[in-house]
């Protein structure tokens, strides 16, 4: 590992993760590892220039500009409805899936604009994966829930077993489920289930892996047994995580990314990028005081 | 909490003037709605049960193999040997060509309507507004547009496949009606997470939502075509009507079906012509509750995984 901060995930710790439970107001990161790009990888990812969103006539997000690196943890914080997932889902293009949602300004991924009219959106997901909010494994075997990626993709994959091996590996759910990979996925714990997402995606090797308040529905063992797993990942992946808790923002992320809901001269809400900077900063020293009452908890 | 609010009035609080629990008191309203409710189920299906009860009755002598395996005849003198064989298989043969027919159209229409269709496009609003209108058509307007269109101007005539369409375009509604709400049901977490995994339209609908929705779309399915099966009014004016003494063998041929056997049997004066019909309202009534059984057997086995 070549950060000494970071705790390999024990995998066959099944219980519990030895990591110890965050103090109650984390809002320093005692061991923090987010000292901008960490390991010199400062490439862009993905780049959002002037980015507005709207559903139907309603704008949803206004302005957003932001850049995310390569194999970094980005954060999206903010209260409820501010846009967070919104802009998530613009990243790649499962807003395309929502009647009326439109996205303007320039979202671009390795300089490709990713809206541009010949960009096929069923490559974008390919390249760039989502985990939800909610557990969604499909009514199949975990082998197949697994499988199904490669296989609607078109992947050409030798040996299967060894592919659905590999993910569930990756996603620290092996020793749970190696006897039980042709039973049914909604037979696991909702933990389990979140990682079989994780490995779900995994499968298809993207680059980037968006997650949507992957924890929101999990109990604290389970949630600390994914962002343990975010941790291992972020090594070969770049993940791009929604939270609205922000003491996992600060134990997970490196970049962080402040918004909020504004209201303009017409009194309509739009949700707005207040900060982004080091996970660290934000948490320690934000520019902003809008940023500063949302993380001492004096509003959102 | 305000610090300056009124203390609740709590019965706590006093504990002197806490009312007794023991206060049960009867509440004749209650009891009469209660009777009232209980007394219209009854009402419902006592009717269903002397319906069949009167049908087995009366049927009784009829209950045996003669009834499937002879030809109906319209001679009193030798109704006493005749069945209405030629009445089942035509049956078979109309609704299996039925289902053959509007299951496939059915449920590829459903499939549109919920997976590709825009619903903010006016086009797409106004035809689903057609299928809901459609499903309160009466089935007489669909027998007349049957034999107006399909039997003379298509020329089709008095046959099965003309029957089949008749009664394709009368139950299709339902059918999609049925289908989308079985491909509703399937949550949309299913299709956005086969979606992210970079699975097309078409894929994601074929290998995730149809099977999720089967168990529901062959509910309504059977439903339809039960419907289909005891439908007499349309078949009456497309030529079902008279003594058929064979099986149908091809989609051209004469037919007639098990309702409008009935009721040619049920025209007769004589005793022996109305308990052959009433042994044959046993038999589709057997047919009819099998059907809808297996649709609540199928709904109950397969029901929600999530
Ligand atoms: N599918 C949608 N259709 C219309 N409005 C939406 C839709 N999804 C979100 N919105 C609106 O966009 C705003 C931002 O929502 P969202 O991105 O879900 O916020 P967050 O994830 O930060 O809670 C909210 O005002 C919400 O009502
Ligand atoms: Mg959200």
């Amino acid at each position: 590992m070549s950060d000494p901060n970071r705790k390999a995930p024990d995998v066959t710790d099944t219980v519990s993760s030895t990591r110890p439970a965050p103090p109650p107001v984390a809002l320093v990161n005692p061991a923090n590892r987010n000292e901008g790009a960490p390991r010199g990888d400062d490439e862009q990812v993905l780049r959002l220039e002037d980015v507005n969103i709207f559903y139907g006539d309603y704008q949803a997000v206004r302005g957003v500009d932001m850049t995310i690196g390569r194999h970094q943890i980005t954060a999206l914080i903010g209260p409820s409805g501010c846009g967070k997932s919104t802009v998530l889902r613009s990243l790649n293009r499962m807003n395309d899936l929502i009647p009326g949602a439109r996205v303007a300004g320039r979202v671009t991924y390795h300089g490709e604009d990713l809206y541009a009219r010949e960009v096929d959106p069923i490559e974008v997901r390919r390249r760039i994966g989502m985990v939800f909010q909610k557990p969604n494994p499909f009514p199949k075997s975990i082998y197949d829930n697994i499988a199904y990626g490669p296989r609607v993709t078109g992947m050409r994959v030798s040996n299967m077993d060894e592919l659905v091996e590999k993910a569930l590996r990756r996603a620290a759910l092996w020793d749970e489920v190696k006897d039980k990979r042709k039973q049914s996925a909604l037979a696991l714990s909702g933990g389990q289930q979140q990682r079989l997402c994780i490995a779900r995606t995994i499968a298809v090797s993207p680059e980037v892996i968006l997650m949507d308040e992957p924890c929101s529905a999990l109990d604290p063992i389970a949630t600390s047994k994914i962002e343990d797993l975010m941790f291992e990942l972020s090594r070969d992946y770049t993940i791009v995580i929604v939270t609205h808790n922000m003491q996992q923002a600060a134990r997970v992320s490196h970049r962080t990314a402040f918004f909020t809901a504004e209201v303009d001269e017409q009194g309509e809400r739009h949700g707005r990028l207040i900060e982004y900077d080091t996970t660290n900063k934000i948490f320690t020293n934000p520019a902003q005081k809008r940023t500063e009452e949302y993380i001492t908890g004096r509003f959102g | 909490m305000s610090t300056t609010s009124t203390p609740p009035a709590s019965h706590a609080a006093n504990p002197r003037h806490r009312p007794s629990l023991s206060q049960r008191r009867s509440r004749p309203g209650e009891v009469l709605f209660k009777l009232a409710l209980q007394f219209c189920l009854l009402v419902a299906f006592a009717f269903l049960v002397a319906l069949i009860a009167f049908a087995v009755i009366k049927g009784w002598n009829r209950l045996d193999p003669r009834l499937w395996q002879e030809m109906p005849t319209g001679a009193a003198s030798r109704v006493a040997r005749a069945g209405v064989q030629s009445a089942i298989t035509g049956t078979l043969w109309v609704i299996g060509l039925t289902a053959a027919i509007c299951l496939p159209i059915g449920i590829a229409s459903a499939i549109y309507l919920e997976e590709y269709a825009d619903n903010t496009r006016w086009y797409n609003r106004l035809l689903e507004l057609n299928i809901q209108n459609l499903a309160g058509v009466p089935s007489i307007v669909f027998g007349i547009l049957g034999l107006g269109l399909i039997a003379r101007v298509i020329g089709l005539g008095f046959t099965v496949i003309t029957a089949a369409i008749v009664l394709s375009l009368l139950v299709l509604p339902v059918v999609i009606i049925a289908s989308r709400e079985a491909l509703r049901a399937v949550p949309r977490s299913i299709r956005q997470a086969s979606y992210a995994l970079g699975a097309t339209r078409w894929q994601t609908t074929w290998r995730q939502v149809l099977p999720a929705a089967v168990p529901g779309m062959s509910t309504g399915a059977i439903l339809a075509l039960s419907r289909a099966l005891g439908e007499a009014a349309p078949l009456i004016l497309l030529g079902a009507v008279t003594f058929i003494r064979f099986n149908p063998d091809s989609l051209l041929s004469s037919y007639t079906t098990l309702p409008i056997q009935i009721y040619n049997l049920i025209k007769e004066p004589q005793a022996e012509f109305q308990e052959l019909a009433a042994a044959a309202i046993v038999l589709l009534l057997v047919i009819l509750l099998a059907l809808n059984s297996a649709a609540i057997l199928i709904r109950n086995r397969f029901q929600k995984r999530w």
